[in-house]
């Protein structure tokens, strides 16, 4: 029996925000039904008494002295941005246009 | 009589001798340079492990060393060493990609601590190193921007994900590396491409600058044609750093000098061979060189305690689930807003992000966000990564178990020598197995090394992994210090393929862009 289906792979793409191409969810329905098979292996594994390792070493969250230290220059910080208008990092629209159609539009074609 | 004029040799220099040299102004950090530069240039084009060199400032730093040397000023530890960076390690103002194309064309504005630690010691940085994408993989196949040969065999993987890291020093591109290990991406390769390469405990190296794969599994750590070498790059990267929260606020050690006193041999010493490392599936070849060094041990004066970790069987299973969930968290920044890659097609945010990563991803980080998002999925949370932490847990108290009857534990590497291009990229699980006898000390964190103890028939080096306690690097290099003072496969060096880059490899194009 399989353990995953194509239209679960496209629920999981939708949450991920991956746009998958047809070959693609068919491979990744493949590839992750393999891989699931393996690691259920661990479903026979008693861990009723073990505590979850969530960290690798003993970690107690630090907390540093509350002073105002240099931060990264705005220029710099968006300097690799694709598009930015100003001090601003520039992305399509998303919300409605006043006429009530939706927020589409190719980034730049401001309404 | 003529004074013979006797030029560097960067072919198999170790980073101590260079260091001891150019402090001892014997030799120029400029004519070094040079040297390794030269062979970046003849030798490095058959490999394809830069994807980028830094000719111009690695000259200009090498011209800063000589002349602060000139002054009488002091230098560092590893001045006019030339180094090089897995391109997982942001540099300010260099492009970093950890190759992949949805990074293509970022310059960060900030440095990586472990880099921005080498650079204040004095190493002269020659340029970043081919990987695999996002650091997910075991062979550097998954790289977007072309192969890594194995320095022993162009035919073969230099392993991965840290492939192009071992290939350049394996090959003398640069004295030493850095990589980074998350289920084995230092030793395995180290392993195939016959150097030394050492994942230490986690938090012992600032993560602060090292793009995140799987952020509680993440290692930073070095290559090296010895274990002295090693030592060396761990003195100068490893201790806390307040930019990185989880960095372990131990003193750090002597590195060096514990490396040095395997010399005098082991005795009192235990070293725990575990059974669950000998099983089925092991090259006969592997295990006979693993068996030999073994003995060498003993023959040193370490006493050999068989043991068992009985978890061992689910640590792939365990560490594939917890990677992949921290992966498809970390792998969500990458949206096309901030830098890197972004769809010229989006007609909304949604469309943005989504066909951005599409785009942008190749096919193993893809199917590793996809997985993580799966496994973290309401509803399948506690089946899967609830499961996988508590399973964690249990491979971690193996070897706190196993550290009260032994001072180290010696295992085989990689239970394969380097394999044939294209033999496992068909199937994601075999490349998963790969990281079979590694991916454990990454998950209970302690420190991991891997150096040659031999080479099959067919000339493919065989790695020996020594794993110590937490915090027990000292104990590690000693083990490995004492294994290499008796043994001389270190000494032996890859042939050098001065033919033109082959179909696939990634250097032709990345030596044009030097920066």
């Amino acid at each position: 029996m399989s353990r995953i289906k194509p239209e679960e792979v496209r629920e999981i793409a939708v949450l991920a925000r991956l746009a998958l191409g047809q070959d693609e969810v068919a491979r990744m329905t493949q590839d992750l039904d393999a891989i699931l098979g393996y690691v259920n292996a661990l479903r026979e594994l008693d861990t009723a008494a073990a505590e979850p390792m969530t960290h690798a070493v003993p970690f107690d969250c630090p907390l540093r002295a509350d002073v105002v230290a240099p931060s990264l220059a705005v220029d710099d910080a968006l300097a690799n941005a694709p598009r930015r208008e100003a001090s601003f990092f520039q992305v399509p629209r998303i919300t409605p246009k006043s006429d009530g159609s939706g927020t589409g539009g190719v980034i730049g074609e401001e309404a | 009589m003529k004074a013979e004029v006797k030029s560097f040799d960067a072919r198999g220099a170790t980073i101590g001798s260079i260091a001891d040299a150019v402090r001892a102004r014997k030799i120029k950090a400029r004519e070094v340079t040079e040297a390794f530069l030269d062979r970046v240039e003849k030798v490095g084009p058959a490999l394809g492990a830069y994807l980028l060199v830094t000719a111009a400032s690695a000259r200009k730093r090498a011209d800063e060393i000589d002349q602060a040397l000139a002054a009488g000023q002091t230098v560092g530890p590893l001045a006019g060493v030339p180094l090089a960076l897995k391109d997982i390690f942001v540099t300010k103002g260099i492009e970093t990609t950890c190759a992949s194309k949805i990074l293509r064309g970022f310059v960060p504005p900030f440095e990586s601590t472990p880099s921005e630690r080498l650079a204040a010691a004095g190493s002269v940085m020659l340029g970043k190193l081919n990987m695999d994408e996002f650091a997910m993989g075991s062979s550097t196949e998954n790289s977007s921007r072309g192969l890594v040969r194995n320095p022993w065999s162009l035919a073969h993987v230099p392993g991965g994900s840290s492939g192009g890291s071992a290939a350049a020093v394996a090959a003398s591109l640069c004295a030493g590396s850095l990589g980074t290990d998350t289920g084995g991406s230092i030793r395995q390769p180290a392993s195939l491409c016959g150097i030394v390469g050492m994942k230490p405990t986690y938090g012992r190296v600032s993560r602060y600058g090292v793009i995140a794969f799987a952020s509680s599994l993440d290692h930073p750590g070095p290559f090296g044609r010895t274990v002295d070498d090693v030592a060396a790059l761990l003195e100068v990267i490893a201790g806390q750093d307040p930019r990185d929260a989880t960095s372990v606020p131990a003193p750090v050690g002597r590195y060096r000098d514990a490396a040095r006193a395997g010399r005098e041999g082991l005795a009192g010493l235990r070293i725990g061979v575990p059974a669950e490392y000998f099983g089925a599936g092991m090259d006969p070849e592997v295990e006979a060189g693993v068996r030999a060094g073994i003995d060498e041990l003993a023959r040193a004066g370490a006493t050999v305690v068989p043991l068992s970790l009985p978890h061992t069987k689910y640590a792939i299973a365990t560490y594939y689930l917890v990677c992949t969930a921290e992966a498809a968290s970390n792998l969500a920044r990458y949206d096309g807003v901030k830098y890197g890659y972004r769809t010229p097609e989006a007609r909304s945010l949604e469309e943005l992000y989504t066909r951005t990563r599409g785009e942008g991803f190749g096919l193993e980080p893809k199917r590793r966000i996809m997985l993580g998002t799966y496994v973290l999925r309401s509803g399948y949370y506690d089946a899967y990564y609830g499961q996988a932490l508590k399973a964690r847990r249990k491979v971690a108290d193996d070897f706190a178990a196993a550290f009260a009857k032994c001072d180290a534990i010696v295992t085989p590497t990689s239970p394969i020598p380097a394999f044939k291009f294209g033999e496992k990229t068909a199937d994601p699980l075999q490349m998963y197995l790969a990281d079979v006898m590694t991916v454990a000390a990454n998950l209970a964190g302690v420190p991991a090394l891997s150096q040659c103890c031999g080479f099959t028939k067919a000339g493919l080096p065989i790695g020996l992994q020594v794993i110590g306690p937490p915090l027990g690097e000292e104990m590690v290099l000693r083990v490995a210090g004492a294994y290499e003072s008796r043994t001389k496969w270190h000494e032996l060096l890859p042939p050098d393929h001065t033919t033109a880059p082959l179909p696939g490899t990634a250097t032709a194009q990345a030596l044009g862009g030097a920066a």
